[in-house]
């Protein structure tokens, strides 16, 4: 019984994380992640400033088709 | 095994349910045949054709390092798992196309278009797709301009960019048209949809202002306030203080979309386009599974003949015989050149593995020609009677109802008066007559199999909940393909005079988006005041370029795979683009040439330029004339212009493919150098 509601768990972790992940939720934790694990030297963005830095990226090119 | 058994199982059901549909000619069938086929014919084409040609033609290869993981910076380049990557691509690349196209094509009868969407999905658009993502993931995600400047040259890339900044104006235009047509004389929808501007606005703020970046949160939030939305305007619709102030004409509308679209273009992305899109694109994604669960659990026969007597060219919503203006109709759903501009702009910096683009590009292709079947599914379970009577601009079937009801009726399509007038009423608007532009009888179609599935009193409720849906994500498509064309304008400037190219400075920014702006809301304007509805001009010049853009998309796969030494695949890419260019020379040669004037654009504008002349006209058609037979004209250029385009590009390719099979020296190749993947799994996939 306790290895069914473990299993539960994890599977409804799981979806919830690729969730966050399909809709960018998570965007500012991944790039946090990825530069700690590069060691980069200059300072981070802000979660305001990478959120709208990342919208002005994705908005100059297409990214919305007919 | 059990993979060549579930094959084999594929191939058998789906040959019975082809054979179905294509044996059922005199009596209904039902919707769930075309499903199954549709479904059979996706799955073997990915699981075979797909396969193949990733193996052989591209030779992709699992064990080479992405521009996601070399450039890896955590925010563009970014290794995704590749479902995520289907989501966000197809997401990206459905749009209103699918839907519309399906709609207006469904006068031929069911049979053209679904067998085109099949067809063309299967052996061209999902190949296109697929083959320029590749080609896009090996040089770092260059762009299709880039590529076809690279690998063809220059005149190649400029052909490029003029072709798809024409197709943005032109998509913008008809788009607007289909939304002006949803919202005129219709209180709900017009105030759902003025309604859903706040909402983008508030999610805009909690997004940048209050919770940074809380995606989820906000579009949850966005979701809410739409679906109030949809309600209060039910409720506004029988207020008799509230309901004039949302009454209004198609040109007060068209004004409006016009304003709104310059707004869109030079507000701060985070404002009003980003979280409008973030709420499009869970009302989109919602919205397909719904239809696909709605469809299946009805299973609904269609009532659409196979074929209709308007594949002699006589249909009512727009002039043209079957060859080749099916063709030309749909072209998102079947072949899409649109999308060769998203598989070479976002997508190919996501994409961990080579081996990813199989499903990314040719499965979300897949997936998006299943909503056009599901489209035309929906616009042929209504009486053809009503789907004339609601398509049907008033200058072809006549202004009164009466006069409708009496020209479609004697067509074979029996219809009346008060069977429109019920349906109107069920779905909550005074009338459903002449609502050109395909959004409104899909919308009813969808009501319709909804309220069977969830309820039938609610059918003024889902009819709007539809025509929601379809204009949040025509607006989010007119903000981004304003800006986008904002941005390309700015570059071609640029060269005119330096300081015009910097995107962030404010006189260049309001100066193309003007230009922009003003480009489309002229067309758009036109379109609103033709008294045959205007869609059955645009949507073909719509169609026309986006194939355009489709055939030189084509042109640089088929030069770079040439020019890669595997001329004996070249069939590949070179039979769909053959039959591109044949479809689209043929239907631009007959808007441009033909003596009818419900397809030869100079013929229509000599036509009425004549009854003009000779006062034929009544007073208010005869004062809007002089600027139709200009429109007129001026589209039969634009035809000409993307005919020669077109035409540039395939004789460019020739040129380039002559010399590498004779051997010349030719532009090298702007192949990313192999690099051995260093992600976990690249190595052990790349074993078969």
């Amino acid at each position: 019984m306790r290895s069914v509601a473990h299993l539960a768990v994890r599977h409804a972790a799981a979806l919830w994380s690729a969730l966050r992940m399909a809709c960018g939720d998570d965007a500012y934790e991944r790039y946090c992640a990825h530069r700690a694990a590069r060691h980069a030297l200059e300072p981070a963005l802000s979660r305001r400033a990478f959120y709208e830095d990342t919208q002005r990226r994705k908005w100059s090119g297409v990214s919305r088709c007919c | 095994m059990l993979k060549k058994i579930s094959a084999a199982v594929l191939a058998i059901v789906g040959a019975i349910a082809v054979g179905a549909v294509a044996l059922h000619r005199h009596e209904p069938i039902n919707a769930l045949w075309i499903m199954t086929a549709a479904v059979c014919i996706y799955l073997l084409g990915y699981r075979f054709y797909a396969a193949w040609i990733a193996a052989r033609v591209l030779s992709v290869d699992a064990s080479r390092a992405t521009p996601a993981e070399r450039l890896n910076n955590g925010r563009d380049f970014v290794p995704t798992h590749r479902v995520i990557v289907f989501g966000h691509h197809f997401a990206a690349i459905a749009g209103p196309g699918p839907l519309v196209g399906p709609t207006l094509a469904a006068q031929f009868g069911y049979l053209p278009g679904t067998l085109w969407i099949l067809v063309g999905a299967v052996l061209g658009g999902c190949v296109q797709d697929m083959i320029i993502l590749l080609l896009s993931t090996r040089r770092d995600g260059r762009s299709l301009g880039q590529m076809a400047r690279d690998e063809l040259g220059p005149l190649g890339g400029f052909a490029a960019l003029i072709g798809t900044l024409i197709i943005m104006i032109i998509l913008s235009a008809v788009l607007g048209l289909v939304i002006v047509n949803v919202m005129k004389h219709s209180p709900w929808a017009t105030s759902t949809v003025l309604a859903t501007i706040p909402a983008a606005l508030i999610v805009g703020l909690y997004l940048r202002l209050w919770r940074p970046g809380r995606v989820l949160e906000g579009s949850l939030l966005g979701v809410t306030l739409v679906l109030l939305a949809l309600l209060a305007g039910g409720w506004v619709d029988h207020q008799p203080l509230l309901r004039p102030l949302f009454d209004y004409s198609a040109i007060a509308l068209a004004g409006f979309v016009i304003a709104y679209g310059f707004c869109a273009a030079i507000l701060p992305v985070w404002l009003l386009l980003a979280p409008r899109d973030y709420l499009s694109t869970f009302l989109k994604l919602g919205t397909v599974v719904l239809l696909t669960v709605a469809i299946v659990l009805t299973h609904p026969q269609i009532k659409m003949p196979a074929v209709t007597a308007f594949t002699d060219g006589t249909g009512p919503l727009f002039g043209g015989k079957v060859f080749p203006f099916v063709f030309i109709t749909i072209a998102c759903g079947a072949v899409s050149g649109f999308h060769a501009l998203v598989a070479s702009g976002t997508t190919p910096k996501l994409i961990t593995n080579e081996a990813d683009v199989r499903l990314v590009g040719y499965g979300s292709m897949a997936l998006e020609s299943f909503v056009a079947i599901m489209a035309l599914i929906a616009a042929t379970l209504l009486d053809p009677g009503v789907f004339f009577a609601i398509n049907a601009g008033a200058g072809v079937v006549g202004a009164s109802p009466a006069a409708a009801v009496h020209t479609i009726s004697s067509w074979g399509y029996p219809v009346t008066v008060e069977q429109m007038q019920a349906l109107a009423n069920a779905m909550g608007e005074r009338t459903l007559f002449a609502r050109s532009g395909g959004a409104p009888s899909l919308a009813v179609g969808m009501a319709s199999i909804f309220g069977s599935t969830f309820g039938r009193g609610l059918l003024a409720l889902w009819y709007h909940f539809a025509i929601m849906f379809e204009a949040v994500f025509i607006m989010a498509v007119l903000d981004a393909g304003t800006r986008v064309g904002r941005f390309m304008l700015q570059d071609l400037l640029g060269h005119l005079w330096q300081p015009l190219g910097r995107t962030s400075w404010y006189p260049s920014v309001l100066l193309a988006s003007a230009l922009m702006v003003g480009a489309w809301g002229y067309f758009l304007y036109i379109g609103v005041i033709d008294p045959n509805g205007g869609v059955n001009i645009l949507w073909p010049l719509f169609g026309i370029s986006n194939q355009m853009l489709a055939g030189i998309a084509l042109s640089v796969a088929t030069g770079i795979i040439i020019k890669s030494g595997k001329a004996r695949y070249a069939l590949v890419t070179l039979v769909p683009l053959a039959w591109l260019a044949l479809i689209t020379t043929t239907a631009a040669w007959q808007k441009i040439t033909s003596a009818d004037s419900r397809i030869g654009l100079f013929a229509a504008a000599d036509d009425l330029a004549s009854k003009l002349a000779s006062g034929a006209l009544a007073p208010e058609r005869a004062a809007v004339a002089p600027q139709l037979i200009f429109n007129q004209r001026l589209d039969a250029w634009i035809t000409i212009l993307l005919l020669t385009i077109l035409w540039f590009v395939i004789l460019d390719m020739a040129r380039v493919c002559m010399r590498r099979l004779r051997g010349l020296p030719l532009r090298s190749s702007s192949e990313a150098p192999y690099q051995l993947s260093r992600l976990q799994g690249a190595t052990a996939q790349a074993q078969p």
